[in-house]
């Protein structure tokens, strides 16, 4: 059938429903920024646009990998991620002071970053090693956990909570679809219940101060829970249509803080209300069910693992950051993929993305 | 014994289908979190829409008070004495001034600030409340104004400003006239009850005199203007603006170019020169030299200034017409002759002047031989010994009720903070307050307005007045206040003409003050010398070569000048008195001060070119003597002391010893 088409194969392969979705949702965050910046294309939204465009074909580059190869690589990368990690451990040690990223020159990398996709890409690869009559030993518990913990705790006292709650919940996802006992799970959540108050007296006094603020943004809203309250400001005087583009005045005049990183989306709905914000919600989540849809596909367990889990980080990365700027949660510093500027988030996305659709090509090519 | 259940085998069958499953529920899941996050923002966005656009309303708009521009305050002719200036200004608001020191150093590279001034906006920021604005610079050109203002987003807590500054065109010649403005001090706002508009930059309050009595009416109403800012508090555009509303005028009895004319006819001696009106109490000039600039002083007055100021032995932040007081000296002759003639003293009878005249024990002295004469002539000449002898017939009753009468130790009602009335001594008087009995001598000391006898400029001016008219008529200096004809004086007609006709030979016959004679024709000025003794001359120095000359002594040591006058002599409308503190003779140094003032008045081209004539001789005008003091201070530098010193305790011209009594 495919043959007969006008279009070359390749092209006509890729799944440009989800394509059309993301270049929507980043347009859109494009538009955002455009307005950000006070209706100039410079200094946001035209590097973003360049950078959208080249991880795009980033992204494509990949979905020509065969999955044989990305299985292959899967623990490799893991362990040279785990040794950038360490190295920006000892770096921010000799610099005295908290240090997230190497500099490499023409780019800033943060490793904790690239943390999130490898860590679901080891752990599928893990259990896909493993023997399935193993799954309900402690051997098939152990190993997973140290290779979740281990990155977790390196990217804990860099520090930035955000991004090791996302480590370790992209991991323990899989571990979840790998098909553990659900009672480890049920037990798991018991016990993050007793030990969260506790872990909570050794966080760092501002990841302390910012739950705290959290819980009751109202106590001091010129000081640290201004963030929060200001965010709320902005989307709730967007009522249903927004104050039109252009028009928002808690970003343009400044209320807003981060008003093009992490609390664009803020910046989004005051401009375009409720129905802009309802519309970029819904598109991510239709990119959701399409990668979903792939894992429920895929012929093997570690394509499976690996789709579901790489999903799930998407998930993770909407969720936090629009339960952040909607008061839901903590302020923990994650920005809202291919909306807010910036690379790093936008690379850890397409690199999924990508992986995603070699996962799919190989899917339907048997 | 218990037994386990068979666990199912894992298959890989049972593993991809238990992995669908769970795929299932955690996209559900993700579903379900999606969803919440939608009715989460639409909670934010529709049930609570209005109270977040408030919220944001009241976050982008700001009100800010628009400070009142002063009333006016006027001549009698309506001619300005203080008016507004459109100016360029720059304030610090302390609790916005994240770190004081770079601001202040980019402050002073941007505006070239002197250290003084430097050292003055340090202390007002040491000393400023919250939101209280510290000026930082006024009357600013435009161009480092805008330099300011490009660089406003580096500068947090700097706040540039167009407003209004007080001007006053005859500068320091009306200090004591309507004093000065600036910043509201921490007390004021307390007082007010912290009404917003005392800590809005710009916004001046009166410190002195009529500036500050008058404050409420001068005020006006403050205007308001609704604007849009950003977080970081800059002006994004103005919204709405209701307009201030203009303080009302402030209409005195003052002829500003007479209060001028007196104020720069004082030359560099440090006195006052009071001018009424005699029909109705009107006061036209009431000038007090040396005096600081209100200008300068209403931007804020540094350290050096003020030391300048407040050192210097002429006191230039006195207004000695109401707050100096001296010894009347021989001014109070008129007076004295007057309780004399109501004594039933005939003006016939004779006393003879040997230069001496001997009570007990003691001699006092008289500075001539004037022989026998009587009241015309020894008011005429000024004989101390007719005054020593007959007011011991008269007794001091009498002396001290007539003083009384011609306004001595009173206190008028006149808008100012504050008002030394002086003494008017007599018997119970000196018991109530030095415990001793009345004594010849303290009659004899009053005779001729030394010893406990102290009066203020305002009330020479009043006696000449009164004596002038024959009304018992107060000074007063607003106009527009229901007035009304004075009643007569309580005193007999033909005893006032009697002293009015001594009086006018003072000046035009053969008396003290020849020098005095007015250069019109047909206008006769009365008047009367005075010279007050500030120390004790002792036996010895009379023996030594005789008294020595006030040329030769120190000048805080010397003579006080008086004159009092009215003119024309013989229907008064102006009443004059002149005080120059240590400036020698009344005759030599006040009265051609009376003279060129009430000239002014009759013929203004003629006055205006004898006073240019002296301040040639001086070296430049009022200003430009001014200025050059200011300079020669300036490089002598002094550690700067608190800013709000306070006023040096009002001077006391009272020498508090008998004169030539020598026992």
């Amino acid at each position: 059938m495919r043959s007969h088409s006008p279009i070359p194969a390749p092209i006509a392969d890729l799944p440009w429903r989800m394509l059309l979705l993301v270049t929507f949702i980043t347009s859109f965050g494009l538009l955002v920024l455009y307005s950000a910046a006070g209706a100039h294309l410079m200094p946001w939204a035209l590097p973003q646009g360049v950078r959208f465009v080249v991880f795009l074909g980033l992204a494509i580059a990949i979905s020509r990998v065969p999955i044989q190869r990305i299985k292959a690589f899967a623990f490799p990368v893991y362990g040279g991620v785990l040794l950038l990690l360490l190295l920006v451990e000892v770096l921010g040690f000799v610099g005295k002071g908290a240090q997230r990223w190497l500099s490499l020159g023409f780019m800033n990398l943060q490793p904790s970053e690239l943390m999130k996709p490898v860590i679901i890409l080891a752990i599928a690869r893990f259990y896909d090693l493993l023997p399935v009559a193993e799954l309900r030993r402690f051997n098939a518990l152990w190993p997973a956990a140290a290779m979740i913990g281990i990155p977790a705790a390196l990217i804990l006292i860099q520090p930035d909570l955000g991004t090791a709650v996302m480590v370790v919940a992209g991991g323990i996802t899989v571990m979840f679809l790998a098909g553990l006992p659900l009672r480890l799970f049920a037990g798991g959540a018991a016990f993050v219940a007793v030990a969260g108050p506790i872990a909570f007296s050794f966080l760092h006094e501002y990841q302390r101060q910012r739950v705290l603020i959290f819980m009751n943004p109202e106590a001091d809203p010129s000081g640290a829970g201004y963030h929060i309250r200001q965010s709320q400001i902005a989307i709730g005087s967007g009522g249903l249509f927004g104050k039109g583009f252009l028009n928002g005045t808690q970003s343009h005049l400044q209320y807003l803080p981060e008003n093009h990183t992490d609390f664009i989306f803020a910046t989004m709905a005051e401009e375009w209300g409720l129905l802009g914000g309802v519309l970029i919600i819904a598109a991510y989540a239709l990119v959701i069910k399409w990668g979903i849809g792939v894992a429920l596909e895929a012929k093997d367990r570690f394509s499976r693992l690996t789709a579901a889990g790489l999903t799930t980080t998407i998930f993770f990365y909407v969720a936090i950051n629009l339960m952040m700027v909607m008061g839901l949660a903590p302020v923990v510093g994650i920005p809202l993929p291919l909306v807010s500027y910036g690379g790093s988030a936008m690379l850890t996305v397409m690199l999924c993305l990508g992986a995603l659709m070699a996962i799919e090509r190989n899917a339907r090519k048997r | 014994m218990k037994r386990r259940r068979p666990r199912p085998p894992v298959t890989e069958h049972s593993q991809a289908f238990s992995f669908t499953r769970r795929a299932i529920v955690l996209g559900a899941g993700q579903g379900v979190v999606a969803a919440a996050l939608g009715a989460r923002m639409a909670w934010i966005s529709i049930a609570e829409n209005e109270r977040y656009k408030l919220l944001s309303e009241s976050n982008r708009v700001q009100m800010r008070l628009i400070p009142p521009r002063r009333g006016w305050i006027v001549d009698r002719y309506g001619q300005p004495i203080a008016i507004n200036r459109s100016d360029f200004r720059v304030d610090l608001i302390p609790d916005r001034l994240k770190e004081p020191e770079r601001v202040l150093a980019e402050l002073i590279q941007l505006l070239e600030l002197p250290p003084d001034e430097v050292d003055r906006i340090r202390e007002g920021l040491a000393g400023a409340a919250g939101y209280q604005p510290v000026p930082v610079a006024e009357n600013l050109p435009f161009e480092k104004y805008a330099a300011i203002t490009v660089r406003l987003a580096e500068l947090p807590g700097v706040s540039p400003l167009r407003a209004f500054s007080r001007f006053y065109p005859e500068g320091p010649a009306v200090a004591h006239l309507v004093g000065y403005v600036g910043s509201p001090s921490k007390e004021d706002y307390q007082a007010e009850n912290k009404n917003p508009l005392l800590i809005t930059p710009g916004f001046k309050v009166g410190k002195d005199e009529l500036e500050k009595t008058m404050e409420q009416r001068l005020r006006g109403r403050p205007g308001a203007q609704r604007i849009e800012v950003t977080a970081h508090g800059k002006l994004v555009r103005e919204l709405s603006t209701l307009p201030d509303r203009t303080g009302g005028v402030l209409p005195l009895t003052i002829d500003i170019g007479l209060h001028t004319y007196a104020a720069r006819r004082l030359g560099d001696q440090s006195g006052s020169i009071v001018v009424l009106d005699c029909q109705n109490g009107d006061v036209l000039a009431m000038a007090s030299m040396p005096a600081y600039d209100p200008n300068s002083f209403s931007d804020g007055i540094s350290h050096k200034e003020w030391d300048m100021m407040a050192e210097d032995e002429r006191h230039p932040m006195i207004n000695k017409v109401l707050q100096g007081l001296y010894p009347s000296g021989s001014t109070i002759k008129p007076l004295m002759s007057l309780a004399f003639l109501e004594k039933g003293i005939s003006p016939k009878a004779t006393v003879t002047c040997t230069g001496a005249y001997r009570v007990g024990n003691a001699i006092f002295h008289c500075d001539k031989h004037h022989g026998t004469l009587a009241m015309h002539e020894a008011i005429e000449k000024s004989c101390d010994i007719y005054f020593y002898h007959t007011s011991l017939q008269a007794g001091p009753e009498v002396i001290s009720s007539m003083a009384h009468r011609m306004g001595f130790g009173e206190k008028f009602d006149i808008p100012v903070p504050t008002q030394r009335f002086g003494t008017v001594p007599d018997p119970e008087w000196m018991v109530r307050k030095y415990k001793r009995k009345w004594e010849m001598y303290d009659t004899i000391n009053m005779s001729i307005g030394q010893g406990n006898v102290l009066v203020n400029p305002l009330q020479l001016a009043v006696m000449a007045a009164r004596i002038g008219s024959g009304k018992a008529l107060v000074p007063r200096i607003l106009r527009g206040q229901p007035g009304g004809e004075p009643p007569p004086l309580p005193v007999t007609p033909e005893h006032l003409a009697f002293v009015r006709d001594a009086m006018k030979d003072v000046v035009n016959r053969a008396g003290t003050a020849l020098i005095a004679r007015l250069p019109v024709d047909g206008v006769l000025l009365a008047g009367k010398t005075g010279t007050a003794q500030v120390r004790r001359i002792t036996m010895a120095e009379r023996n030594s070569g005789g008294v020595r000359k006030n040329e030769s002594l120190a000048w805080k040591m010397r003579d006080h000048s008086l004159f009092v006058g009215f003119a024309p002599y013989d229907k008064p409308r102006y009443a004059c008195a002149v005080i120059v503190e240590h400036g020698g003779w009344g005759a030599t140094v006040a009265a051609p001060m009376c003279r060129d003032t009430l000239t002014y008045l009759f013929d203004k081209a003629k006055a205006m070119a004898a006073l240019t004539a002296l301040e040639e001789q001086w070296g430049g005008t009022l200003a430009e003597r001014m200025k050059r003091r200011a300079d020669a201070w300036r490089p002598s530098a002094t550690p700067p002391q608190p800013a709000e010193t306070p006023r040096p305790a009002a001077i006391t011209q009272n020498p508090r010893q008998p004169p030539t009594k020598v026992t």
